[in-house]
């Protein structure tokens, strides 16, 4: 046998037996001029609710708990491609409903013990049980027993063995090609049982976990200290002594101290009133770096309210609306967008065009479906600035093409409150509230905020679009697990987002870009500082300068 | 006396008593639930229906307001929703830099309006007196917001005399005890400007006068501790006055209080918290009248308690 035939004998097997193991090339390599060394100061107008993987879930803590907690898997920094974590391999069965996760050894917690597959186990179970109420639970729907822990009649997922201290198997009720991605979720964080314990309820306040950094001093209401695990499991890694964490601080205060070098990174970004005399000063626009992000703002038509039920009027609605103008009122700090996936999203559709603003033929649709004189309406938006200038704009577009829309501008609950009620909102403008991507990956757009299982009270598919055709055809993509069919899938992925284009239960209008600033002193590549997954940054690979 | 203040303690009570129903009532009628902010938006609908059980917000209105007072009667608080960190916690890390900012904002105002007032009641009628009054009237009316952005922006930002925020020094304490209490020294130089002027127009002064004693030593020690006391007594009252600025002088300093704790807990719904600062600062009031009836008849012994 030639070596020619030896690999693709071997490869065919491999393919036979598993999908994937990963290859050790899909990593970072880290920055060559980075030096150790050095704090941080980041700052944030609001305080940081919890530090429990298994609780929070605002994008405050989301990039915090990331530095001090691991998962079984993870991202390459600042890019949306999967690596292994606290696994250093897996298996997947040719089904794609058994998944074998290899874990690292010798990796040690804060307090110093060592991680086994007991505490994946325990990790997973805890976050699935209803008395931990985690907002993340319903992200592990896939894995067997998972009804059972949720109906409360079981006690731990059946889905998940240990079958030795370094190896867990974990079985799936369905193929889900998404799963990899879940268990990069800080949902799927491991944390040691003796610390949950030992703190209860307060586990977020006092959080051990495997990561880069541990949290050793959080002063209520003033600040937070992270410092270096020296012990981290990533050779070299962190760069940084300590990040320390201010809240309480506006965005405005935050900018005028980094510019006295009180401050690194402003967390909660540039005011929007400064933002063009920012941009505008060269040297301060130097220490701005722009990034994508997987975010649509959209206006929801509720098809279950007269005049939204007709496709018609939807289809009018969004040739109506200036996308364009709309980005230049909020300082060109986003793009207009086509369809309900952001461009950096796998799945995206770059030779979709989207509706062309055209008021004339909107007009026109609009007195073929029936409404020659328009109608009336009501568009619910959130009360913040830029949000209620937004609607006002939207409102100028209806009024254009003679569809008068009342606004109602409130507090962000009450929008969440009124979009989950069945026919009470015909229109809202997503701003404040938007989807951002939990995770990479196109089906994320999907399952809640378009799909038949969001259209319920409650949820957050506030058009109340429920197609099932569309519904089986996402499941059909979802159950695709095999890695060398990732092109197939995201054609059904791309394809399922065309037909809701064409029933048009949303107005696309932008994607928002994302605009980090940082000091001077504040070194690593630009992709860090406008990682998808970690914002502001990733606080694992930056370092400074001086 | 002591049969006064009992009285008063249990009216204190029932006033409380009351705030903390209509403050329940309100946030139980407000229509955003907080289960929701609590679950994200990823959650299924039995993760929503699992955490709307374990926090007895399925309940009726009554059980959960006899709940919460049972809790409170054992000095239980509840846990906040998102953080889940005990609420008396939470406001007991943050009651002492409220209590600082109000000491300082006190200290301000009777600083600023006392020495401001005595100078217009000496000056009365002229063209100074008219300039203060005018400019109490515009510190009276201006929004603290504004006062505590142009405070910040010419005091820390372009002069660079105190630090932009923050907390922990004394220079820390200055731009927000000072926003704070511009609104009260425009009332108390009012005031004080008012009661100097009746003091100044009493025999007494006029005897102190005509026995040869100096101006300044007449103003220092004869006419300025008279007129001051009717003044002191409207200190309690102030506390109630401060506690509604709190919210907005904490956010723009960053000054780590209960107003801040409780901005933030609106936004997310978060009712616990929301419930606990509102009682703590009900009883800070409530306290503060009390506190300011109790101290006049020792400040006029004309006024008896009964």
């Amino acid at each position: 046998m030639s070596l020619m035939n030896t690999l693709l004998a071997t490869s065919a097997l491999a393919v036979s037996l598993s999908f994937a193991s990963l290859a050790a090339a899909q990593d970072y390599t880290p920055d060559p001029n980075a030096k150790p060394g050095g704090n941080i100061v980041i700052t944030y107008k609001d305080d940081v609710a919890t530090l429990d993987p298994a609780i929070g879930y605002d994008w405050q803590n989301w990039s915090m708990i990331k530095s001090i907690f691991d998962g079984l898997m993870d991202y390459v920094p600042g890019t949306t491609e999967l690596r292994p974590g606290l696994a250093e391999s897996y298996e997947i069965s040719p089904d794609g409903k058994t998944y074998t996760f290899h874990l690292r050894k010798g990796v040690k917690f804060h307090n110093g013990r060592e991680m086994t597959a007991e505490d994946v186990k325990y990790s997973l179970d805890r976050v699935t049980t209803p008395a931990t109420q985690s907002p993340g639970a319903g992200f592990f729907g896939s894995i067997a027993g998972y009804d059972a822990m949720a109906d409360g009649s079981a006690t731990s997922l059946s889905g998940v063995t240990v079958l030795d201290p370094a190896t867990v198997k974990i079985e799936l009720s369905r193929p889900d090609a998404t799963f990899l991605h879940v268990m990069a979720l800080n949902f799927s964080s491991v944390v040691p049982k003796e610390e949950v314990e030992k703190w209860g309820a307060d586990f977020g306040k006092h959080p051990v976990g495997t990561g880069a950094f541990k949290l050793s001093d959080w002063t209520i209401g003033q600040k937070l200290l992270l410092t270096k695990n020296a012990d981290y499991w990533r050779a070299g890694l962190p760069y940084l002594d300590s990040v320390t964490f201010e809240v309480g601080q506006e965005p405005i205060v935050a900018l005028l101290r980094l510019q006295k070098g009180e401050v690194d990174i402003p967390g909660d970004g540039i005011p929007p009133a400064k933002f063009t005399e920012v941009m505008n000063n060269p040297d301060e626009k130097k220490q701005v770096v722009v990034g994508g992000q997987l975010q649509t703002g959209y206006i929801t038509l509720n098809v279950e309210m007269k005049p939204f039920d007709n496709v018609e009027v939807r289809r009018a609605i969004n040739m109506a609306i200036n996308k364009d103008r709309i980005v230049q009122m909020i300082n060109g700090r986003a793009t207009p967008a086509t369809q309900p996936l952001p461009p950096s999203m796998p799945g995206y559709t770059k030779e979709y065009a989207g509706y062309a603003f055209d008021p004339a033929k909107a007009k026109a649709m609009l007195a073929e479906a029936g409404y020659p004189d328009g109608f009336q309406t009501q568009l619910y938006v959130m009360n913040t600035d830029p949000n209620p200038r937004i609607a006002q704009a939207i409102q100028q577009d209806l009024a254009a093409i003679g569809v008068k829309a009342e606004i109602k501008a409130l507090a962000q609950a009450n929008v969440i409150e009124a979009g989950g009620t069945p026919k009470t909102a015909p229109m809202i403008w997503s701003g404040g509230m938007a989807w951002i991507a939990d995770f990479p990956d196109p089906s994320n757009f999907y399952g809640p905020i378009l799909g038949c299982a969001g259209a319920v009270e409650g949820g957050w598919n506030w058009s109340w679009y429920c197609n099932k055709d569309l519904d089986a055809e996402a499941a059909k993509a979802d159950s695709i697990v095999d890695p060398a069919k990732q092109g197939e899938r995201l054609a059904l992925w791309s394809d399922v987002y065309m037909k809701i284009m064409q029933d048009a239960p949303w107005v696309p209008v932008f994607n928002e870009n994302r605009y980090t600033m940082k000091s001077a002193r504040m070194g690593g590549s630009d992709d860090l500082y406008v990682d998808p997954v970690s914002i502001p940054v990733n606080y694992d690979y930056v370092y400074v300068t001086e | 006396m002591l049969a006064y203040v009992f009285r008063r303690l249990v009216q204190s009570a029932l006033i409380l008593l009351g705030v903390s129903f209509i403050t329940f009532l309100l946030l139980y009628v407000l229509p955003a639930d907080p289960v929701r902010q609590i679950a994200g938006r990823s959650a299924t609908p039995e993760t929503v229906e699992n955490i709307r059980r374990q926090l007895g917000l399925d309940q009726p209105f009554i059980v959960q307001y006899g709940r919460y007072l049972a809790g409170l009667f054992h000095g239980d608080m509840g846990r906040s929703y998102l953080q889940k960190t005990e609420v008396a916690a939470l406001i007991m890390a943050r009651l002492p830099a409220t209590l600082l900012l109000m000491l300082g904002a006190i200290v301000a105002e009777l600083a600023i309006g006392l020495s401001l007032g005595v100078l217009a009641a000496v000056r009365r009628g002229g063209a100074l007196d008219q300039s203060l009054m005018i400019a109490s009237f515009v510190a009276v009316s201006a929004p603290q917001f504004v006062v505590g952005l142009l405070l910040l922006y010419v005091f820390a930002v372009k002069l660079g005399w105190f630090p932009i925020g923050g907390y922990g020094h004394l220079s820390n304490l200055v731009l927000p005890a000072m926003t704070l209490g511009i609104m009260g020294s425009g009332w108390y130089s009012r005031m004080m400007r008012s009661s100097m002027i009746d003091v100044l127009r009493s025999d007494y002064i006029r005897t102190a006068r005509a026995k040869g004693l100096g101006r300044a030593r007449v103003l220092a020690l004869h006419a300025m501790p008279n007129a001051i006391l009717p003044i002191i007594a409207m200190i309690g009252i102030d506390i109630g006055i401060f506690m509604s600025g709190i919210v907005v002088v904490e956010s723009v300093f960053g000054w780590p209080g209960i107003g801040q704790l409780a901005w933030q807990a609106i936004q997310r719904v978060d009712i616990p918290i929301i419930m606990g600062v509102t009682l703590v600062s009900a009883c800070a009031i409530v306290l503060g009248n009390l506190l300011a009836d109790l101290v006049t008849p020792f400040i006029d012994p004309r006024i008896k308690l009964r």
